[in-house]
């Protein structure tokens, strides 16, 4: 009921009303931006129930990421520094 | 699919579950509050892959399991109304009320549709003007500018026809009521990430700051999950209590200003709003403001409006403050499953009860309740 899904802005199809065509996968719809700020044709946004909820940043998205992969490396490091004890 | 599948690696999954197993050295009850994160730990099995020691307690976040079976049946009764279509999401239709849902007034000849979106329902109003078309608003602050953007476009385009009957929710009073209930014990929280989108991560600091207890704010895929479980236990082996965003992709400390305009002009908050299994909570709920009264199913149809019971069997409420767990539910699996569901926590799959049920969890509880 709460979920979101995450689809990429392909053509604004009504600017003044706020209409914008998305894929999702393969799937396209329009949906309504009028709770964002100027969206572009490329940019990757939330969508809920019909609505654009958030944009999603690139950025942010690449350093939760890399954080991730932090965590998993940091694993493999205490594992060597672990064996190499005995 | 970009944005999702990336989040869902298996090897890296693997790691970060070792990573919380060397942190965790005590037990921890951590409450993931949305139904969206519920759905995603059943699914993956996140909990077969958290060590023992932490517990994931299934909150209250899932709007449809929360609705009280008065509101089911003023519901229903609207629908049944000469002349009335009445439009919801997929998940509320199967909820039960004191007698019957939706679904069964469908069969019996009401005319109920199902949409994705309440844009979907003002489409409908406008192709059938001489019938009412009510929506079923309901949902936290997620969903509410979505009901809140719709009146404002048949407003605009001066829809008649059109109404809503309004169930919204907000999520920061139902938190505060589970912080003061006193049988709680809960060592942190997974913040509701969708929600959020909307009002951001700053309403929640009162936890940390009042309740000394961590949050941090999820995405919804595996990773984000086994992410924020991370930084909870961290934070509770450092010591420290704050709010962290897990989910800074997609939200920010102050939400989104034009979603909070929107809700903030077509809705006000009542002075009380009853929770399933929960109770009365102030503040909780959402009704449209006098000047939108056109659009709002309450001041356009006679409900009941009855205040109706608990069934007595179900646990809900110690379910939803993840005092008991659903299999100590006597009803559990036996008069209450999916088809047949006498609490709501059993209705969408988001909730606690049905995810236990449909994701064959069973074998795992019988294992660690001997
Ligand atoms: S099993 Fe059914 S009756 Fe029992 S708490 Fe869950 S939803 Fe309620």
């Amino acid at each position: 009921m709460c979920l979101a899904i995450p689809g990429k802005i392909i053509e604004i199809v009504d600017a003044e009303n706020s209409i914008a065509k998305v894929d999702v996968g393969g799937v396209r719809r329009n949906i309504n931006t009028g709770m964002l700020d100027d969206t572009r044709v490329g940019e990757y946004v939330l969508i809920h129930v019909g609505f654009a909820m958030s944009k999603i940043d690139v950025h942010e998205a690449e350093e939760t990421l890399r954080v991730l992969k932090e965590i998993g490396d940091y694993q493999a490091e205490f594992d060597e520094f672990s064996t190499s004890l005995e | 699919m970009k944005f999702i599948d990336e989040y869902r690696q298996g090897d890296i999954a693997q790691k970060l579950a070792e990573q919380i197993a060397q942190l965790a050295t005590r037990p921890l009850k951590i409450m993931e509050v949305c139904g969206g994160h519920t759905h995603t730990i059943f699914k993956y099995g996140i909990e077969d892959l958290l060590p023992e020691n932490i517990t994931m307690i299934h909150g209250p976040g899932c709007p449809v399991c929360v609705i009280p079976l008065g509101r089911v049946d003023d519901a229903i009764s609207i629908a049944e109304q000469p002349g009335v279509i009445f439009t919801t999401f997929g998940d509320a239709m199967r909820v039960p009320g004191s007698k019957t849902s939706l679904l069964d007034a469908k069969a019996s000849g009401a005319d109920v549709r199902m949409v994705y979106s309440p844009l979907d329902a003002l489409k409908i109003a406008k192709k059938n003007p001489e019938r009412q078309v009510v929506f079923l608003a309901l949902g936290f602050e997620t969903t509410a500018p979505s009901t809140a953007m719709t009146i404002l476009q048949a407003a605009k385009e001066g829809v008649e026809n059109f109404s809503a009957f309004c169930n919204h929710i907000t999520i920061v009073p139902a938190l505060k009521a589970l912080l003061d209930s006193p049988d709680l014990q809960l060592d942190g929280f997974l913040g509701p990430g969708h929600v959020s989108t909307v009002i951001g991560t700053r309403p929640y600091e009162f936890v940390p700051r009042e309740y000394g207890k961590p949050v941090a704010v999820a995405g919804f895929e595996p990773l984000d999950i086994l992410q924020s479980v991370y930084m909870i236990v961290k934070q509770v082996v450092e010591g420290r209590a704050e709010v962290e965003n897990q989910y800074a992709r997609c939200i920010s400390r102050d939400g989104n200003r034009k979603a909070l305009e929107v809700l903030f002009e077509v809705f006000e908050p009542r002075d009380y709003f009853e929770w399933r299994g929960l109770g009365s909570i102030a503040h909780s709920g959402m009704k449209l403001q006098r000047k939108y009264a056109a659009f709002d199913a309450e001041f356009k149809f006679d409900v009941p409006g009855l205040r109706i019971a608990d069934p007595k069997a179900c646990q809900c409420g110690e379910i939803l403050k993840g005092v008991k767990r659903p299999w100590e539910c006597k009803v559990f699996g036996t008069a209450c499953t999916p088809e047949t569901p006498i609490g709501s926590c059993m209705v969408s799959s988001e909730g606690a009860c049905a995810a236990y049920y449909n994701f064959g969890r069973l074998s795992k509880i019988a294992e660690r309740s001997v």
